[in-house]
């Protein structure tokens, strides 16, 4: 008895001691293997007395048993630790850049412009686009715009001959959309536009987003109501909005929109940047639509202005000058 | 237009403070641009007086002054020229503060005792003039604070006045405005016939009656030219804006100012005959008062004599014909001259005045007598003079008449709506001056008055009451619309999706002028004439581009000369091609171009900075097509002078050309100072928007078998060859074919390069045998062989 447990304690020291798969496979062929102590002890039964034989084999197992399971044990102690050991050789420095492309980015004038076409496409408008080569009558005459009309001296405007223009704004777009349609109209311009101004406050091409909504019963309340909601949203904020008397010779009556700004220094200012009014009724004569049935309203807004509220950018001409330093702001 | 405030309330004088009343005539739709003081901030200054200037003794430009104030005598030392006994001068007192801290204190000037300072205008900050001391008219009271004798507490106010109401470029006008809007009287000057006292009159013919329905004249003889034009009447025209000049040129613009009735005067000595008012003869020559000479064309209508064109009517007088220091006699000119008759005719001669400004936009046509009759009376009063009789020409057949509209309830309710109350309504047309005709529950039936020419329809008396209402004041509401779905059709990829593909691979967009220099445009594209801009801002921005291309290698280069070298740029816009006098036929078609240069990789630390090449931007044009099962765009060899001969491509969809795309040509590239590769290319918006719907097909539960080919064949075989016989011989389980390797070099025959293929099967139905694949393979390999000369490479 007393041999047993030397051996089984001999071979639970084995075991401890071993510290590769190998090793252990000595130890379990040393104590557990045909030959091995202690499979020895059990050809040895004979020679206890009978009344301590199950006894004497219950404990012989007892031991096998246990020497077989510190086997296993370490052996996975000793495989995780290689596996550890390993994967510890591996480590990487997390903090290295990622691999492949970074992402580019919209030109601060889309982004503008598309945002201001999906708040409008959320509301049923469509989106429409003409030339920019435009002929007169629809960049003017359709808009009651008549030649030396002073109001042609508010828009400088390109020329290619007597009849061809850059067009000086959306508008014709309109007039386009108003020829080929009957009401309900409702229709939003985007686009380049273009006039012979160029200092730090203009450039020669600019963009606008102009729109349209034309049906019965359209009223100014429609167009106050429409608008104020839309520079609440695009501004993300509740603005102090003011409608002010104006005049375009294609709508009647004419509004510009101011919002009240702050700047810095708390100090409180209007800045227009919206104009607007009800689509003059020769306007809706010219492009085929009974103004004594329908009504309706437009409106027209500089996308730079916009873009320069909402970005803080304070030189236009950084727009046009497309320096990656200025464009990968915007990502 | 600029007016002074003070000015306004002597008309019309509501109790609103000046802020209150810009907020109110901006919001009344005559937008204020700007408020400003009418003098420089100062206190302590007075009226003085010098009593006695002697030389000073220390120094030869200084005088020492004994000044008074009306209750003392102060010793001031001044070095102004004009400074002499006499006159009356803005005294700065002890204690007087100029400006934000220029405190004036005692002070020794070379050791003479010196009390206070007599100032400019310069120095009280209302004009530049510094040459001397600000000489304060005779009758000045003495020792009266100088703000308040010369009324220099008042603000220049500046309103921007939109093109139909120049019923408001005057005085009268502006005071009318503000009198509606706070219900308060005007008090407009009273203006009383002045007696003639000689009956000399200068014949006058109106032959361009038209344009001129009425002209109004008089006979001033005597004036006197170098009497000196009151000082509230210098400040008044400064505060608008104007230059004193002389007694009578001052009356007539101060007439123009306060009544909005542009005036003219000429000597009568150098009038020969009549005055004639009539077209001009072309060419006839003109020497305008500022100096240049105009050579008038026949549409331009001009005062004459019986000899020679003496004025452009409604826009600038002659040099010969005006009032000079020599004049004795005048000939006073007041017509109304009709506004399409000049519309526009100023600008053609590079000319802009206050009277053309006027008559281009609209001058009330009632005018001109009470003008006349105001300006005769200042003339007298300031300069002497005899009046003769008025001589007025009126074709009343030409005369402007006064528009009747009818503003119907139900319209204004539906315009505004709203319901404003009847009384309410008829309060702002009367007020606005409009006569009632007839005012029922249904209507307003109205005449405009003359002043209000821009009143003509319906919809202008919807805005007239909307405006004085208060737009703000109206309700304000979303429309309501019957729902409506938006059509969204998954046939075309919208714009916005194309530009993320780009974006995702590291383009940056940009927007690049539409007009671009011609010297630019022609070394791109030597064979296309650009369309070009009759009046362009500048020479380098001449011409409509043919091609978004050139301006983004621009771009590149700007920001290449800024040390950025690996570029990614993209634009969306229209190109202009064509005949720009036959507009159906003009291409502006919308393009989507890019531009490449530099690393293929933003620098990093896992590669070894390679640069892009064909590839990169071939995969992102791919791309581009790929997006929604766009069309599938082959390529061919381009022949493009502006690029690389050898590395550039047309895209074509179905045969037809949608595009460009290589490296820019390399000699352009450095003659335009690229120190890199670039790599450009163009297509058609249209072509890539192409979208298929997505159709499923069951996936195959039998494995894909992969056979790899690695192939000899000459080098000037394209792989897109291979490809087409590979496919014609695959069978109908073929699925895929990469490229995975091509190589040329050691090893191989010069004249060949091997290109290594995966080709890969799967069958719906079963599992492909290893014999089925084998035969395929075997087909492939045997017409790459007869039709390309391809072989297996040992």
């Amino acid at each position: 008895m007393e041999n047993l447990n030397q051996i089984l304690a001999d071979a639970l020291a084995a075991v401890a001691a071993s510290d590769n798969e190998s090793g252990l496979d000595d130890v379990r062929v040393q104590y557990l293997g045909k030959k091995g102590a202690l499979t020895a002890l059990l050809k040895q039964l004979g020679n206890v007395a009978p009344e301590d034989r199950p006894k004497f084999g219950q404990l012989v197992n007892e031991a096998k048993e246990q020497v077989q399971s510190q086997i296993n044990e370490r052996k996975t102690a000793l495989a995780t630790a290689a596996l550890n050991a390993k994967l510890a050789n591996e480590t990487i420095d997390i903090s290295l850049s990622g691999k492949g492309q970074e992402v580019g980015g919209l030109h601060p004038v889309t982004r503008t412009m598309e945002r201001i076409e999906n708040f409008f496409r959320g509301i049923g408008f469509d989106v429409a686009s003409g030339p920019e080569i435009e002929d007169d009558y629809h960049n003017f005459e359709a808009l009651n715009i008549p030649e030396h009309h002073p109001a042609r001296a508010m828009q400088d405007t390109f020329y290619f001959n007597a009849n061809t223009v850059l067009r000086t704004h959306t508008s014709p777009v309109q007039v386009r959309t108003m020829e080929n349609n009957q009401p309900p109209i409702r229709i939003v311009c985007p686009g380049r536009v273009y006039r012979s101004d160029s200092d730090q406050t203009h450039t020669p091409m600019f963009h606008q987003v102009e729109g349209l909504l034309i049906d019965e019963n359209i009223s100014f309340a429609d167009l106050k109501g429409i608008l104020q909601q839309f520079l609440n949203e695009f501004f993300e904020d509740d603005l102090k909005v003011r409608f002010r008397p104006s005049y375009f010779p294609f709508t009647e009556p004419s509004i510009e929109v101011d919002i009240m700004r702050t700047n810095s220094k708390g100090e409180e200012s209007w800045l227009e940047v919206l104009g607007c009014g009800m689509v003059h009724p020769k306007v809706l004569e010219m492009s085929g639509i009974d103004p004594e049935k329908y009504t309706g309203f437009a409106f027209g807004m500089g996308v730079e202005r916009f873009a320069m509220l909402r970005y803080k950018v304070d030189d236009l001409r950084m727009f046009f000058e497309n320096d990656l330093r200025f464009l990968s702001q915007f990502k | 237009m600029k007016f002074s405030e003070n000015w306004l309330r002597e008309w019309v004088n509501p109790a609103v403070t000046t802020d209150e009343l810009v907020a109110q005539i901006t919001l009344a739709g005559l937008e204020v641009d700007d408020v400003e003081a009418a003098a420089g901030k100062f206190s302590g200054v007075v009226v003085g007086e010098i009593i006695a200037a002697e030389p000073h003794p220390n120094a030869d430009k200084l005088q020492v002054c004994t000044v008074s104030d009306g209750n003392e005598q102060f010793q001031v030392v001044c070095g102004a020229p004009n400074a002499r006994p006499g006159i009356k001068v803005p005294f700065a007192k002890i204690g007087a503060v100029l400006g934000e801290d220029f405190k004036i204190k005692k002070a020794k000037l070379r050791q003479v005792e010196s009390f206070g300072m007599l100032c400019s205008a310069s120095e009280l900050e209302f004009s530049d003039d510094n040459s001397g001391l600000l000489e304060l008219a005779a009758d000045a009271p003495v020792g009266e604070d100088i703000s308040v004798y010369l009324g220099l507490d008042d603000a220049i106010i500046d309103v921007d006045l939109t093109p139909n109401r120049s019923d408001c470029l005057s005085i009268a006008g502006l005071a009318r405005e503000v009198g509606v809007i706070n219900k308060v009287d005007v008090t407009p000057v009273a203006i009383e016939a002045v007696v003639a006292t000689h009956d000399q009159v200068f014949p006058v013919r109106v032959e361009a009656q038209s344009g001129c329905p009425r002209y109004v004249g008089r006979v001033i003889k005597g004036v006197d030219v170098t009497a000196t034009t009151p000082l509230w009447m210098v400040e008044k025209l400064r505060r608008s804006g104007i230059r004193s000049i002389d007694p009578i040129v001052d009356v007539t613009n101060y007439v123009m100012l306060e009544q909005g009735q542009p005036m003219h005067a000429f000597d009568l000595a150098n009038l020969s005959g009549s005055v004639v008012v009539r077209m001009a003869e072309e060419g006839e020559k003109l020497l305008l008062l500022d100096g240049q000479e105009i050579v008038l064309r026949a549409d331009t209508m001009v005062i004459a004599d019986e000899q020679k064109p003496l004025a452009m009517a409604g826009i600038m007088g002659g040099e010969h014909s005006g009032v000079n220091d020599q004049t004795q006699d005048i000939f006073l000119e007041a017509a109304f001259f009709a506004p399409l008759a000049l519309a526009g005719k100023a600008r053609s001669y590079g000319l802009h005045t206050d009277s053309s400004h006027r008559f281009e936009r609209g001058v009330d046509a009632s005018l001109a007598p009470a003008a006349i009759e105001r300006a005769t009376a200042l003339i007298q009063a300031i300069a002497g003079g005899e009046a003769g009789p008025v001589v007025e020409h009126v074709a009343p057949e030409h005369m402007p008449v006064a528009a009747a509209v009818t503003l119907r309830r139900a319209k204004l309710d539906q315009y505004l709506a709203t319901s404003l109350d009847k009384d309410l309504v008829t309060d702002i047309l009367t007020r606005l001056g409009l006569e009632m005709v007839e005012v029922t529950d249904e209507k307003w039936v109205t005449v405009a008055p003359s002043h209000r020419f821009d009143i003509q329809i319906e919809a202008d008396l919807i805005e007239e009451v909307a405006r004085i209402y208060g737009y703000d004041n109206l309700p304000s509401h979303m429309p309501t619309a019957a729902v409506n779905f938006t059509p969204a059709t998954e046939s075309e990829t919208p714009l916005a999706a194309l530009r993320s593909v780009l974006v995702a691979q590291g383009y940056q967009e940009a927007v690049t002028y539409s007009f671009i220099d011609p010297v630019l445009s022609k070394q791109f594209f030597p064979e296309i004439t650009p369309v070009p801009l009759e009046n362009p801002i500048s020479g380098d921005m001449g011409v409509m581009r043919t091609s978004l291309i050139p301006g983004l290698v621009k771009s590149y280069l700007y920001n290449q000369n800024r040390q950025q070298s690996r570029v990614r740029l993209f634009e969306t816009g229209s190109r202009f091609v064509g005949d720009v006098n036959n507009l159906a036929e003009l291409d502006q078609q919308h393009q989507v171009a890019g531009l490449i240069a530099g690393s293929r990789y933003p620098e990093g630390w896992y590669h070894n900075n390679e640069k892009v090449d064909f590839y990169d931007l071939k995969a992102h044009v791919e791309a581009l097509f790929a997006l929604n099962q766009g069309p599938k765009p082959t390529f061919e060899r381009a022949d493009e002078t502006y690029l690389h001969p050898g590395r550039s491509a047309y895209i074509l969809v179905d045969g037809e050309k949608v595009g460009v795309i290589g490296e820019l040509h390399p000699q352009l590239s450095k003659q335009l100072g690229a120190n890199q590769a670039i790599y450009v290319f163009e297509v058609l918006r249209e072509a890539v928007l192409g979208a298929k719907l997505p159709e499923y097909k069951a996936v195959s539960k039998y494995p894909e078998v992969r056979r790899d080919l690695a192939l000899l064949v000459d080098r000037q075989t394209p792989v897109s060859a291979l490809e087409n016989v590979i496919k014609q011989q695959a069978g109908e389980a073929f699925k895929n074919l990469t490229v995975f390797d091509v190589y040329q070099g050691q090893g191989i025959d010069e004249s060949k390069k091997s290109v290594a293929l995966g080709l890969t099967w799967q069958s719906p139905s079963h599992t492909l045998s290893d014999e089925e694949t084998n035969t395929v393979v075997e087909q492939i390999v045997a017409a790459l062989n007869t039709e390309l000369g391809a072989t297996i490479r040992g």
